[in-house]
């Protein structure tokens, strides 16, 4: 139990952070730390698979991607006069009401979370955690999705490659 | 041991900070990044159903919910790119020519 | 405190000191075996036939100012060489090194000589592995210097570009091997066939060998793949702006990296601690030949072969070394089903 709080507790401080930060490297990083986070949690959950997979994918692709953003584009502080002084909840017009209504959202989730009735959801003794178990539904069920993620995966690339190119008509 | 519930407060949780990061933040990039919260909030919700559960869809939707993730990322940072290119700013706020 | 567990944390200790004395090992070894390659003597004057060498050289760099550039963002300037050295630490903690052994009876029953036995081994090295690219694209950022940000740059491209053929190979090695916990594997590669010729996966995977292995080089930037730190290109690139500890941070990182790999392509490939001749009980003897050998090669590459050019080295890792990783993959997979291994 003390594992989850401490797991939790890292992945939602890291997480308020990220989106507290005004550099955005901070920002990538501390979003990793709260990835690590998640993958700690995700092998409480008896998932070893999709935790190594989430460092994998996320920590280590994903992730390296936004850096190098980042970095390339030396992408400048946010400069708008509200954010030295201002508290994201007083600011105005849109800022506001974004604070407001994520905060609105917490709070029913989390009456909407609490309230069932029954017993609380305790987890079962039976978990599927073998990846060759896993590998067999992926590749038999779930076939036809799989499929079509890799035609996804080439429309990503292809659109990434096109959309970031320069315009060599363009002197930059 | 932690129950169901106490996962679903935690994916809330972290769901809400991820829509709270794309309001408030004017920053195309931790735009972004916000974006990648909430979609590891749902992964996060998604495996603790499977183990309640006790099936492996849980895991093998989160394992697409993460291609979709990867290639939302890239096309997204690489249509930050080439708006940076043109405005050299990252903030939405600067894109507005289609504003009536 | 059981006998167990006190085992199980000496042997975490031990491994920890292993690692940190086959760098420096491989300090001296790499400057003997340059320079007998080169036809001279390399290092000789400190200690017999120069074997304390690379006490010298630690104590050298303990002693040197630690220089920080003004401009560099302090915080992420020092995180940097430590992600390196802990990801290189971390990853050799699945690695078996020898057979369960319960220490000449002391023990009432066996523990593995591995630090943590996961069902997922090979995939927490590949995870770890990508992990360790940030130490280095940090690395690069923070100095605040052209020279660090391009060598950075284009280092962590590298590692990125060749982690996919480096993926592919390990999963071929999977397909045969059907598992992914690195002590099944190696207990996969037990017995002879035709009483001569040892299991191992090399002869089942010759060209899962040699993509591994190149790919293995390329992710620990050493050459001919290190353009992105070669001293005549980027003036040491991405490490440029470091000195005394720090640096040796990223040259302990380096080290142990190759040694995580060698170990690994022996645990896959090689047969880990089978060999003839000796009891299970001593095959870290073994496992020890064979990542001697493959550090060796490693060391023998890096003096013989000419750099690759930086876009030499992409076209290389995207277009010759992927596809035929694939189609290893595909190959293999085709063999096991025919064949049923």
């Amino acid at each position: 139990m003390t594992l989850f709080y401490l797991f939790g507790a890292v992945a939602v401080i890291a997480s308020l952070l990220v989106i507290a930060q005004r550099n955005p490297i901070y920002s990538v990083l501390l979003l990793i730390a709260s990835f690590g986070a998640l993958s700690g949690l995700y092998v409480l959950l008896d998932a070893p698979f999709v935790a190594v997979t989430q460092i994998i994918v996320y920590a280590g692709a994903i992730m390296v991607l936004f850096l190098f953003v980042v970095m390339l584009l030396n992408a400048p502080h946010e400069e708008t006069e509200h954010d030295e002084k201002i508290h994201p909840l007083r600011r105005p017009g849109a800022m506001r009401f974004g604070a407001v209504l994520a905060a609105a959202l917490v709070v029913e989730l989390l009456w909407a979370l609490t309230r069932s009735s029954g017993e609380p959801g305790a987890f079962g003794a039976t978990a599927v955690s073998s990846v060759r178990e896993l590998g067999r539904v992926l590749f038999t069920e779930y076939a036809f999705p799989f499929e079509v993620t890799s035609v996804l995966i080439l429309v990503a690339m292809v659109g990434a490659v096109v959309l970031a190119k320069r315009d060599p008509r363009a002197h930059t | 041991m932690p129950t169901l519930n106490d996962y679903l407060v935690l994916s809330a949780i972290l769901f809400a900070i991820g829509t709270a990061g794309v309001f408030v933040r004017r920053n195309l990039i931790t735009i972004l990044l916000s974006i990648e919260i909430m979609l590891n909030a749902v992964n996060l919700s998604f495996v603790a159903f499977g183990r309640s559960f006790g099936t492996a869809d849980g895991q093998i939707i989160v394992f697409f919910v993460m291609t979709v993730a990867a290639a939302e990322a890239a096309v997204g940072l690489a249509i930050v790119i080439s708006l940076f290119r043109h405005r050299e700013s990252l903030n939405p706020d600067t894109f507005t020519s289609l504003k009536w | 405190m059981t006998p167990l567990l006190i085992a199980q944390i000496g042997l975490t200790l031990f491994v920890f000191f292993m690692l940190l004395n086959s760098a420096a090992i491989m300090v001296y070894v790499e400057r003997k075996v340059a320079a007998f390659l080169q036809q001279r003597l390399g290092p000789y004057l400190v200690g017999p036939k120069g074997l304390l060498q690379p006490l010298a050289d630690v104590i050298k760099l303990m002693f040197k100012e630690e220089l920080r550039p003004k401009a560099a963002d302090w915080f992420l300037f020092a995180l940097a060489p430590i992600i390196s050295a802990s990801c290189a630490f971390a990853a050799f903690a699945v690695v078996p090194f020898g057979a369960e052994t319960t220490f000449f009876g002391l023990l009432s029953e066996p523990i593995k000589l591995q630090v943590a036995d996961v069902n997922v081994a090979v995939l927490v090295i590949f995870a770890i592995a990508s992990m360790s690219v940030y130490g280095i694209v940090l690395a690069g950022w923070s100095s605040n210097s052209k020279y660090s940000l391009l060598g950075g740059l284009r280092s962590s491209a590298q590692m990125i570009s060749y982690e996919l053929s480096y993926g592919t190979a390990l999963a071929s090695v999977l397909v045969v091997g059907n598992s992914l916990s690195l002590t099944d594997i190696v207990n996969g590669q037990s017995g002879y066939w035709f009483h001569v010729i040892p299991r191992w996966f090399i002869f089942l995977q010759p060209l899962g060998f040699l993509i591994y292995l190149t790919a293995g080089v390329a992710e620990t930037n050493r050459a001919p793949f290190d353009f992105p730190e070669a001293e005549q290109e980027l003036v040491a690139g991405y490490h440029t702006e470091y000195s005394s500890m720090s640096f040796a941070m990223f040259f302990l990182a380096e080290y142990i990296n190759m040694v995580t790999v060698s170990a690994v392509a022996t645990d896959l490939f090689l047969g880990g601690w089978h060999g003839p001749l000796l009891p299970e009980s001593l095959g870290w003897i073994w496992f020890l030949i064979k990542v001697g050998a493959l550090l060796f090669f490693y060391v023998w590459m890096r003096w013989t072969l000419p750099r690759y050019r930086y876009d030499q080295l992409m076209t290389f890792g995207w277009k010759i070394l992927l596809p035929l990783a694939v189609v290893n993959l595909l190959a293999t997979a085709a063999g096991v089903l025919y064949f049923g291994v």
